[in-house]
């Protein structure tokens, strides 16, 4: 009896392995796709069906100078729209993990809305709003449209990497003389930074990969991925693949140099803590 | 303090038009006053009190001018009506024939959008829960990889992740032939995935496409609650002879579903509002409710229908998530 049961018990584990399995398989297959595409030789204009392997399209990633210019359009956009919204979420989640207050609750559902609204209704509204005022869309737009959806991501991400955090650090410094606004720099802020990063880090990969707020905000300015939506319809180029490719490993790069760092700082701490005992 | 009051005040007034415009600057005034009273008439203490709303100002501000302001405007525009196709300022005129036109001529679009995101929701129940059950209770010190492994698609382009399907599910591609070297056709076109010998351009490529691009929506948060769940107690269930499947469904899933419940609405509303799977993966006859929003905003210039339909699609999604807040709170969906 003992031994049928264990035998039915493995194999369910066996299929909770081989699903999981497949599932790791179907997440990674486009991926794939995508890197394998990028060594294609197409016929015609639409890098869809495999015909020879080529270096051409590496060698030369930049030839498309109109995807090319919207990758930087879509970069600097991203980089000064994360450095606004990496600020002001940042000190939503210091108000709201700090301090307790009435309206928190409050503050904490309407943080809330905008991640949980369709991005349709984000974008056509802001749209709306922008040509009720007449006012000319572009850069500044696209940005304005960019922190409204990071701010929220931002806080609610910050908010969760310093909840736990240990606010009496801070009054023990001022208790030593230091000044709030000292303490805070030497003391709060280094020891939340990790946190901060990893927030503008993703806000960043968002903005860079907006495609439905940034389609009704933009103009006839275009990002990256209006090129690609705009292209699609003419042309599919295996050079969108080769940047897809550069943008995918130099994030890959980041995740894991990012998560070894975090690991030697753990691993630092763990081996102060066994010193001193 | 003042500036809070006096500043969004004068912005809000200056952004928003017509009769929204006495609202938010009444709500807006009423904030500002409670704030000054307590700033001027409290001690210290209620100075200190007022440090929390401080840090909370510039963020607030920019959400409320950039994101709840438009909501209004979005409002009034879907009750406003047009002169003539190039009139870029449609007047208010409680024009509620949007909204017919929006429920009638478009119900095909939103009843697809919804059925199309509820097949994707529970597809990735069924592909996520035992990808992240093994995660949490298998993956040992690989967790942390594992998990990178599932973000990984984020970091390529959305559209291009989808396109990606193009080359996978074309009619001359690898899936197609292989169905057809093992005869299987028929079951497919039965099931009504393969539409003529096609697999793309049909509902079940958008569906698929939905599945996949928001498949780590699901698996984070299951994940994080399964992770949560203490192994004793597993193993004093099976101390108690259950055996391992009632032990999962008496225990186990019970605890996750908050995680399951909040990858849910998770999924279902990007997938919702989407409009990216229907143009590359569909045809004419799979259009969503996002596309038919995207055609009537920025093709045909019909800012009051367009309108309308957002503001639906909103209502209908925010009755979803106040429902689930109400019992689930928000903890988990961040």
């Amino acid at each position: 009896m003992s031994t049928a049961f264990s035998k039915r018990q493995k194999a369910g584990q066996r299929v909770v392995n081989i699903a999981a399995g497949a599932a790791l398989l179907y997440i990674f297959v486009p991926i794939f796709v995508i890197v394998l595409f990028s060594f294609n030789e197409p016929k015609g204009k639409y890098n869809i069906k495999w015909q020879n392997f080529t270096l051409d399209n590496w060698a030369h990633p930049f030839v498309e100078k109109e995807l090319t210019s919207a990758l930087w359009v879509s970069l600097r956009i991203a980089l000064i729209a994360t450095v606004i919204s990496t600020i002001l979420g940042t000190l939503i989640a210091l108000s709201l993990s700090r301090y307790k207050f009435k309206a928190s609750g409050a503050v904490n559902l309407f943080l809330i809305l905008p991640l949980t609204a369709p991005e349709i209704v984000l974008g056509s509204s802001l749209a709306t709003l922008f040509l009720n005022r007449s006012v000319g869309f572009g850069y500044l737009t696209i940005i304005i449209a960019h922190v409204m959806f990071q701010i929220s991501f931002v806080a609610v991400t910050v908010r969760a990497r310093i909840r736990g955090f240990d606010w009496t650090l801070e009054q023990a410094a001022q208790d030593l003389g230091a000044t709030p606004s000292r303490a805070f720099w030497k003391v709060t802020f280094p020891l939340i930074l990790p946190g901060i990063m990893a927030a503008a880090l993703l806000s960043f990969a968002l903005s860079v990969d907006d495609f439905i707020i940034t389609f009704f905000n933009a103009g006839s300015l275009v990002t990256f991925p209006l090129q690609i939506f705009g292209a699609s319809r003419v042309k599919i180029s295996p050079q969108i693949n080769v940047l897809a490719s550069m943008l995918l490993f130099v994030s890959i790069g980041l995740m894991a140099g990012a998560m070894a760092l975090s690991r030697r700082r753990e691993h630092r701490h763990t081996s102060v803590v066994r010193k001193k005992s | 303090m003042m500036g809070l009051g006096l500043g969004a005040v004068a912005l809000a007034a200056q952004w928003v038009k017509g009769p929204s415009a006495l609202l938010v600057a009444v709500a807006m005034l009423a904030m500002a006053i409670g704030l000054i009273y307590t700033a001027f008439a409290g001690g210290l203490e209620a100075r200190k009190s007022l440090a929390p709303y401080g840090l909370l100002k510039p963020g607030i501000i920019w959400l409320c001018l950039f994101f709840l302001a438009p909501l209004w405007s979005m409002v009034v525009m879907s009750l406003s009506s047009k002169t003539g196709r190039f009139d870029f300022f449609p007047d208010f005129t409680w024009n509620f024939e949007n909204y017919r036109i929006a429920l009638t001529k478009f119900r095909p679009q939103f009843i697809r959008s919804f059925s199309y995101a509820g097949i994707a929701t529970l597809l990735t129940v069924v592909i996520g829960y035992p990808l992240a059950y093994f995660i949490a209770f298998r993956g040992g010190k690989y967790r942390n990889i594992l998990l990178g492994l599932v973000v990984v698609p984020f970091f390529t382009s959305y559209l291009i992740r989808t396109l990606a399907w193009n080359n996978i599910l074309a009619d001359e591609g690898p899936v197609v032939s292989l169905i057809n070297t093992l005869q299987l056709s028929g079951i497919f076109e039965w099931l009504n995935i393969m539409q003529n010998g096609k697999l793309m351009n049909t509902p079940a490529a958008v569906i698929g496409g939905l599945t996949y691009n928001f498949l780590p929506f699901m698996v984070l948060p299951i994940y994080v609650s399964l992770e949560k769940i203490d192994v004793r107690l597993v193993d004093a269930a099976m101390d108690l002879y259950s055996s391992a499947s009632q032990a999962f469904r008496k225990v186990v899933l019970p605890l996750s579903l908050p995680g399951l419940f909040a990858g849910g609405l998770l999924v279902f509303i990007p997938a919702a509002g989407d409009f990216v799977n229907a143009q590359f993966l569909g045809n004419p006859q799979t259009t969503m409710i996002g596309n038919s929003i995207q055609d009537q905003f920025l093709r045909q210039l019909n800012y009051p229908v367009a309108s309308a339909m957002s503001f639906v699609l909103m209502i209908i999604i925010t009755i979803i998530v106040l429902i689930y807040t109400k019992f689930m709170g928000t903890e988990d969906l961040a």
